[in-house]
């Protein structure tokens, strides 16, 4: 016991000498709030990761070969989180108290998203692969969340404004989202050719004119729901 | 005077003189090719020059789906003018009435310039209040609601200040048909050079001007000495043989741009030949004094 914090060398065998390029050989649900606040350079887990991995990040790269707990990119700013496994629920959303979730940056997750992905997202873009869990994008401001692999029930449920981007129609919609149409649409193309070209999919998301629900019309109601007819 | 000849075709000893101007360059996408060009004629029209229409604009390459933003055929413009703020205005009047307007268009920047100007930014406002603000990687869209679905528009695109305009050279020929076949063929040629933009009807300009007039307010007037109709009773720069002069007027994104458009369109006028073209090519200019670009022709052969 010391009434200093712990050091690095005192809990990990450490080796190399670059801290612009961190790898955790080994991860552990346990490992809480790895790289947070990170500005730049990289840092990869091989491994899982505990709670609020990457949160407030502002730049660089965090990549977890494992899975995230949750909160994993909470209220990041920038640069780009990848969570090969499964992120645990309110991906990208803001601590209790906190007014905005993600704000920037790029947040991509191979696996599934448990619940609440994307709350009060403002800006950035969001990708879940492999499904997501209820309440997708809830309160969303702004921003894009993109779930391929089926949402959990009512997505975009009290969202303001901002875009969530499914790769089928989704399971329920709060009664307060509208249908609006489905016109040829060049931001669909725009979004599945960035999506492709990021790596993040390998095929096309939404087609040339994807389906559109508006809402969430319990609120602002300029938000959209959109997904390949 | 001692001129060349290549191919039987007389090169004057002149050159052209050209100005700095400022340029912008946008990619009009649409859900064809007729419906691109459609879109990128239409706000290039009544753009041939800054004297009365406030800019020089035309298609600098038309582009096939695998080279635009968002997959579908597409045309880059180029516009010119000789100050920023006018532009400015000229950018987004056209691109509001003509793009905006036209079906299934969506408009991209065309160009990365040492600075910005507005385009989807302004234009949201058609939306009044129902657009939509989107940052996809590091690019920044407008999507703007519109009876056929959403009108895409990039928020910005670049502006050059390094853009020379007034580039040109003259195709003369015994006959107007056969000077037309000769610019045609320049026009042509220089389609295919990217940058360079030739904006008269055509590509083609049949009124060369000379700066001035007899009359007030005139800002250019008649050239003419090289008008055939004036050749013997003018100081004339046209020879017994020549009964029609043409000439091709060219704008680029850069010096370079410029000179290659200039030997682009002139290796097509003497690969045609003086017997089915031009018999002589020559320029304008102002005596070298007023532009900051020379063009010789004889730095332009093949």
């Amino acid at each position: 016991m010391s009434k200093h914090g712990s050091k690095v060398g005192d809990i990990f065998r450490v080796a190399g000498n670059d801290p612009l390029d961190i790898v955790f050989e080994g991860g552990s649900s346990r490992l809480d709030r790895v790289a947070e606040g990170m500005r730049g350079g990289s840092v990869r887990v091989v491994g899982n990761a505990g709670a609020q991995a990457g949160r407030a990040m502002r730049g660089g790269a965090l990549t977890i070969e494992g899975n995230a707990g949750p909160h994993a990119g909470s209220g990041m700013r920038g640069g780009r989180l990848e969570v090969t496994g499964n992120a645990g629920d309110h991906l990208g959303a803001p601590l209790a108290g906190e007014l905005a979730g993600m704000n920037g940056g790029v947040l991509i997750v191979r696996g599934k998203a448990g619940a609440f992905a994307a709350d009060r997202m403002r800006r950035g873009l969001i990708a879940v692969l492999k499904g997501s869990g209820d309440n997708a994008g809830s309160r969303m401001i702004a921003g894009t969340l993109v779930v391929a692999g089926g949402t959990g029930e009512m997505p975009g449920y009290l969202m303001r404004r901002g875009s969530i981007l499914l790769d089928r129609a989704p399971r329920s919609l709060s009664p307060s989202f509208v249908e609006c149409g489905a016109p040829e649409s060049v931001f669909a193309a725009i979004v599945d050719r960035h999506l492709i070209a990021e790596g993040i999919l390998k095929r096309p998301l939404l087609g040339n004119a994807p389906q559109k629900y508006g809402g969430d019309n319990a609120v602002l109601g300029m938000g959209e729901v959109l997904f390949p007819r | 005077m001692p001129n060349v000849s290549v191919n039987g075709i007389v090169i004057d000893d002149t050159f052209a003189e050209a100005f700095g101007m400022r340029a912008t360059a946008i990619i009009i996408t649409a859900p064809n090719r007729k419906w691109a060009r459609q879109a990128a004629i239409t706000m290039t029209g009544f753009a041939t020059s800054v004297i009365g229409c406030g800019c020089e604009a035309a298609i600098d390459v038309e582009l096939p789906p695998s080279a635009t933003p968002d997959g579908r055929p597409g045309c880059r413009v180029m516009i010119f003018a000789m100050g920023t703020d006018e532009l400015q205005k000229q950018l987004l009047n056209r691109v509001g009435q003509c793009v905006l307007t036209s079906p299934g268009s969506a408009c991209f920047a065309g160009l990365e310039g040492s600075a910005d100007l507005k385009l989807g930014s302004a234009l949201r406002y058609f939306g009044d209040g129902w657009q939509i603000s989107k940052k996809i990687g590091d690019r920044h869209f407008w999507r703007v609601p519109v009876m056929d679905g959403e009108f895409l528009c990039e928020a910005t695109t670049g502006l050059t200040k390094d853009a020379v305009g007034g580039g040109n050279f003259f195709v003369m020929a015994e006959s107007s048909a056969k000077a037309l076949v000769a610019a045609e063929a320049a026009v042509a040629a220089i389609g295919l050079v990217p940058g360079a933009i030739v904006p008269f009807p055509g590509g083609i300009a049949r009124s060369g001007s000379k700066i001035g007039g007899k009359y007030k307010g005139m800002i250019a007037s008649a050239n003419e000495a090289y008008a055939p109709t004036l050749r013997g009773v003018v100081r004339s720069e046209l020879g017994p043989d020549i009964n029609a002069v043409l000439e091709i007027v060219i704008d680029g994104e850069t010096n370079d741009a410029v000179a290659a458009a200039m030997k682009a369109g002139i290796k097509a006028v003497i690969g045609l030949g003086p017997k089915k073209g031009a018999v002589r090519i020559s320029a304008g200019n102002y005596g070298g004094k007023l532009g900051k670009f020379i063009y010789s022709l004889k730095d332009m052969l093949p």
